[in-house]
Parts: C-alpha cells; structure tokens; sequence
C-alpha cells in the first residue's frame, strides 16, 4: 500500500517511484537544445519520469531572451521575459537542462522586471520555482547523480561557466568519478572557458577562436573521447571545434547518459 | 563590409603573434596554480575575500569621512597632502614639487596610477630624468615598450629580449643568465638611487586612522625610492584608502596570494610622515597626491564597486580572454577583465565600447577576485549603455529575432528554416556562410539542426508515453 503522497526519499526507500503521487514538472527546453540536442529534451523527460514526475511540455515556450540580455539588449529581454513568465505560470515546477537559462530566469528575470509592479511578483514565483536540471534532481528527488550512472568507456567533463550558480567543477567531478566503471579521465584544467559567451562567439571570432582551441586541446589530451556537457551553448561550440579539426571527441549531457545507465535510452555511440 | 576598428586590428595582430601567446600562457597558467595553492594555505579563504570586500565596500560608502581623517593624519605626521581633480592636476602638482626642489633625476617605484596619468612622459617633458626601478618596468622603459600587465609588465618578453635590452642600456656583456641580468639590473639601479633627489611611489593601501601609507614591493624598491630620496611622493587613487591599521592584514594576505601566490610581498612598506627629528634617515619632505580623475563620479552609481580594486591582477591571469590577446591589445594601463571596466568608466565610454563586449563572461575572474567585484554583471552593466552605439544592422538584427521568439509559431519557423537551408557541405555540419553565420564559422562548424525537434519529438512520441 502506497501512501497517498510520499516524499521523494521514501520513495525511494521502497524503490516505487512509478507508484509516487507524481511530482508535476514542467520542463523549460531551452530554443537551443529544442533546436540543435531535442535528444537531450528526450533524456530530461525520460529521467525526470523514471523518478516519479509527472512531465509537462508548455508548447508556448521560445527563448529565455539570455543572448539579447548578456549583449545588454535589456528591453527586448525583458519583452521575451514577460512573454515566458505566463506560460509556466500554470505550474508547479519548472525544470531545464540549461544552467545557464535557469540562471537567466532564476537571476535576472527579477531584475529586468524589478521596476514593473505588474511583472515583478510573477518573476520571482518563477524563479523561485524553476531548476537547473542536476539541482532539480538532487534537491527535489534525492536522487544521488553518481550513484546512477554507468559508462562503458572513458570519460572526461566540460564544465560551463554558467553552471556555477546551481553545482561547482568538483561536483561534476564526483558525479561522474561515482559512475559505475567510470574511467574517469580529469582534464587539466577543469574550468576553463569554451570560449563560446553568446553573442561574443560571432562578435569576436578572432578571440573565442583560441579560447576555443584552448578548452578543445586540454579535453582531447585528457585521453577520453566522450565529454560530458550539461550546456547546449558550449556543447554547439565545441562539438563545432572538435568537427572542424576533425577530433574524435563526442559531447553528452548527463541527462543523457543517466537516461542510458538506466535503460531509459538506447545508448548512441 | 567596414574597416576593423582599432581594437580589432590590435586583437589580431596579438593573436597572431605566438611567441607572445605562448609566454602569456605559460605566466598566467603557473600564477594560477600558485595563487590556488596559496589560497590553500588559509583557513577560510572565502571568509577572508567577504572581509575584504565588505571592508572595501564600507570605506568607499563612507569615502568622504576616511578622507578627511587620512587627510588630517598624514598632515599632523608632517606630510603634506595634494588633491589632484584630474591626470593634468597630478602631473602638475607632482612636476611642480620636483622643480621647487631643482630635481634633475627622480626615482619610480611600480605605480598603475603613475601610467593612468602618463606621469614619466611629463616628468621628462620637465626636465627630469626619471628612472622605473622596478624590474620588470625598468625593462619596459629601456625597451620603450608598455607594460602589458598590471603587475607582471613584461609577461609578454622572454629572456633574450630583456638581455637585449639590459646590454644596449647598460652596455653590459649579453647573457641569459637570470640571475646575472637581475644583478645588472640592480647595480645600474643602486647607482640611479644614490644619485637622484626625487622618490615617487604608489600606494597600495592608505589608513586612514593614522595616515600611514602601505607599499607593497617584491624588489625593495618601493622602501629605496620612499625612503633614500630628500623628497617622497607618493600618488595614490582616493579609493585606495582602509579604515584601520589592523584592517591591513586582511588585504596584505590576500594582494600576494592573489597577485603571485606569495603569502606576503617580500617587502611591506608603511610610511608615516617624513624623517623625524631623531630619525637616523628618511626622506625630508613626503608630499601625497590624492588623485581623482573620474573616480568620485563612480561612487555613486551601479560601478562604484569597481572601485573595491586592490589591482593584484588575479583576474587578468584567470582571464582566458586575456590569456590570447595579452595586454596591449586592450590599448590602456589596465587591460584585463578589471580593465575592461575601469578603462570605459575612467576614460570614456565611447573611445573603449568595445571593451566590455570582448568577453564571454565565464566569470572565471569574479572566481579570483579578492575583493569580489562582480566583474561579468558589471560588464553587461556597461553593454547595455553602449547598445545604442552598436551597428544598426545589429540592433536590427536583435529585434527582429525578438519578434520571432515572442510567437511559438514564428519560433518554430526559425526552427524549420535552420534545419533545410543551413548550406549543408553534405556531412551534416555547415561552414562559412554570410553575416554572423560566417562569423560563428571562423573556427568552427555548425551542426545542422535535425528536422525533428524537440518541440516535434514531444508532439509526436514523448507526450503520449508513459
């Protein structure tokens, strides 16, 4: 017998999840990886399922506005942030693959609308509300990253900039270092930019090409081919680079790889 | 298309020139490592960068009151004390001292305020023979180059080119040696120093409590030039002041740790007044010159936090911005992420526009930054007063993609169009192309999308399963 509403955790205890009064979710894509990873969106669904959540798609969601706002655009943010508020407003949760975006929406949605009385308390409901993915996991549903994983091969880590705000480079160290037959391959330096930054990439080319040399030559020496990449942003940018010098590297996010250790998804080599 | 700006040319020129990348690389790398151990070292170190902020943050909220109390105590310790509106003012006030003393040679210690205001070029302008006693800067001033850091100036040289220099100067045998360039440094400099008549120095810490000036060196110079001359100047910013003596030790452990990974300069100066009656030496006179120049302007808005700067350089070596183009691409003093925002705000928005936009903000210099300046959200502070001096074609660019984003439909459009007329070079992955297109494929490819979204992949499967 299942008690009507179980927490997370005893859920977990009792390895019933299917059974869990589902926790609503609403996921947040991102226009990137809808556009460019929607294997990713695949993943994000399939894990937050298995652990018990009931997973809603907003049809009405675009773009968070991040690239206009990180140019310094803040109207034409601020209009796309007023466009997005509405359309999670029906739910309870609000769970991306992006950092990033999570950051944008977490941070500064309350800031590009402080000013407008009609806007600022349904900011901050959403960003109160909406996670970055791993942090969702972790702190929502106890779920324990490392503990679920599983690799067949070597495996090194790009950590984003962004991701700072929801987990540190050792966090992602440790989740992918507890991964079952993990040959975990740690790049030499662990935080180092893609050289991506939105619109700087087409903006300065000129730098965001040796910063991208830069991040590409550390994770092709760590000895790994497949990298593990939480953000659509980065992951465009140096799966672009690895394709342009012809390095066999391959990007995940870790959605994706906890959806194949759990054989929610055929594994892609 | 347009002509590259300035800033452009100078970034691909800098880019271009591998001997200087490598030599950027290999410094700023070894100077992580070693500011990471050395922070290590510390109990707390995140506690101690919170003191030092909040300390910072307090002084510059209540800057009018520590003023005036520094003020007070280095005039009652004897010292004399000179306000500067601007550069021009400072260069006068500073020329002015050494003519009343009949300088003809004067003595430098490392100074990122002296090179605000152009300090050398003025003093020789007036006749005065000024001689850089820092290593590194006397380097760059045989050389007649720019320092291209803020703290290492010569990070950009390697050892031939400083034996180059050494030997056309002091005519000395050419060597590679380190140590024997080193001592041909210091005995051309001990001459220098026993001759000239004038001392100026920064500062990098002013206590206002007791009017006591803290200068930090590794080479001594800082003591020699303050304290071997009749006359000392010492130039200091009005943000560079603390309230209390025993706030000190909270900055000293983190500007070496921060700057070089030493746990302490090797030298730490504190000056108070001149030589006193019963002091065996010291310099006669101390003349400090408070130097504004656009600083109070920033006090009260959204930047003042800038001003927290300890200028220890930690966040140019985090920076892999800086790491590729070096520091003279920047074309100011300070280059850097700091100097990305001290530039444009000190000197003009207009002339450095550029400069807030060429970053990724990876805030991988607001992870090392000892006083936490929130150096990324400060750099999108300063875009957004420069978007209306972006190019027209841009702007419209970015409301046009707005107005796509704000329909689901038209978003799904833009979807469409990039999956079927990407120009496909037949693997999947597009390469050159007009606009912004060809700008992304500088240096590397772009997937073409595949035709089944997600949005798609939701409607079709994922929505119905279970």
């Amino acid at each position: 017998m299942i008690p009507a509403r179980m927490a997370p955790h005893e859920a977990r205890v009792s390895g019933c999840y299917a059974e869990l009064d589902a926790v609503e979710v609403a996921l947040f894509v991102t226009c990137l990886t809808d556009t460019f990873f929607p294997r990713v969106g695949e993943a994000v669904v399939r894990v937050l399922r298995h652990f018990g959540c009931r997973v809603e798609f907003p049809e009405g969601q675009t773009c968070c506005g991040q690239p206009a706002f990180n140019s310094g655009f803040d109207a034409e943010a601020a209009a796309l942030a007023r466009r997005m508020i509405p359309v999670f407003e029906p739910y309870e949760q609000v769970v991306t693959p992006s950092a990033s975006c999570a950051t944008m929406v977490k941070t500064h949605f309350p800031e590009l609308l402080a000013d407008e009385a009609r806007w600022r308390e349904a900011a901050a409901r959403l960003a109160a509300k909406t996670y970055e993915f791993t942090t969702f996991l972790r702190e929502k549903l106890d779920v324990d990253i490392g503990a679920h994983l599983s690799f067949d091969e070597p495996v090194t880590f790009h950590f984003p900039c962004h991701a700072r705000e929801a987990y540190g480079p050792d966090d992602l160290h440790n989740w992918l270092a507890g991964g079952k037959q993990a040959d975990l391959c740690v790049p030499e330096h662990s935080d180092l930019c893609c050289g991506f930054g939105g619109l700087f990439a087409v903006d300065y080319p000129e730098i965001s090409g040796p910063m991208l040399a830069d991040r590409l030559e550390d994770l092709a020496a760590s000895g790994a081919r497949l990298v593990i990449c939480n953000e659509g942003g980065c992951t465009l940018s140096l799966a672009g680079g690895a394709h342009r010098r012809g390095l066999p590297l391959r990007f995940k996010h870790v959605a994706e790889c906890l959806a194949e250790s759990l054989g929610l998804m055929e594994p892609e080599r | 298309m347009s002509t590259p700006t300035a800033f452009r040319q100078r970034v691909c020129e800098a880019v271009a020139d591998e001997r200087v990348v490598r030599a950027v690389h290999l410094a700023t790398w070894h100077k992580m490592e070693a500011r990471a151990e050395s922070m290590r070292q510390l109990r707390d170190p995140e506690a101690i960068r919170e003191l030092a902020a909040q300390i910072k943050q307090h002084t510059l909220e209540n800057l009018p009151h520590y003023l005036e109390q520094f003020v007070a105590q280095v005039e009652r310790s004897g010292g004399c004390v000179h306000f500067a509106a601007d550069a021009d003012t400072a260069r006068r006030i500073i020329c002015d001292i050494a003519a009343a003393h009949g300088t003809k040679l004067a003595v430098k210690a490392k100074s990122m305020t002296s090179e605000e205001i152009h300090l050398n070029d003025a003093l020789e302008a007036a006749g005065v023979r000024t001689v850089e006693t820092d290593l590194g800067e006397f380097i760059v001033q045989i050389d007649h180059d720019r320092p291209s850091h803020i703290v290492t100036p010569i990070i950009h040289k390697d050892r031939q080119q400083i034996a180059r220099a050494l030997v056309r100067e002091t005519g000395c045998e050419y060597t590679e040696d380190a140590e024997e360039l080193t001592a041909i440094a210091r005995r051309y400099l001990r001459d220098i120093f026993r001759r000239c008549d004038l001392g100026i120095t920064g500062v990098n810490f002013g206590v206002a409590e007791s009017g006591t000036l803290c200068i930090c060196t590794n080479e001594g110079n800082g003591r020699m030039s303050s304290t071997r001359p009749r006359v000392h100047v010492a130039l200091m910013g009005i943000e560079k002041l603390v309230p209390r003596l025993r706030d000190l030790p909270v900055f000293l452990k983190l500007l070496a740790r921060s700057s070089t990974g030493q746990p302490l300069t090797v030298y730490t100066t504190l000056v108070t007044g001149p030589k006193r009656v019963d002091d065996p030496d010291g310099p006669e006179e101390l003349h400090v010159v408070l130097l504004d120049n656009g600083r109070s302007e920033l006090l009260t808005g959204e930047f003042a936090e800038v001003l927290r700067c300890i200028r220890c350089g930690a966040c140019l070596n985090a920076c892999p911005v800086y790491r590729n183009i070096g520091g003279h691409a920047y074309g100011s003093v300070y280059p850097g992420p700091i100097g990305s925002l001290v530039t444009p705000l000190l000197q003009g928005l207009d002339e450095h526009a550029e400069l807030p936009r060429a970053s990724s903000l990876c805030g991988a210099c607001q992870v090392v930054c000892p006083v936490k300046i929130d150096i990324p959200g400060l750099l999108v502070r300063l875009r957004v007063r420069t978007r209306r001096s972006q190019p027209l074609l841009k702007r419209a660019a970015i409301r046009l993609w707005k107005w796509m984003m704000k329909s689901p439909t038209r978003y799904a459009w833009v979807q469409w169009c990039l999956s079927r007329l990407l120009p496909d070079c037949r693997d999947g992955w597009s390469r050159g192309g007009p606009g912004p297109l060809g700008a992304w494929t500088h240096c590397r490819d772009l997937p073409i999308p595949p035709k089944q979204s997600f949005r798609k992949l939701w409607r079709e499967r994922l929505s119905d399963e279970r």
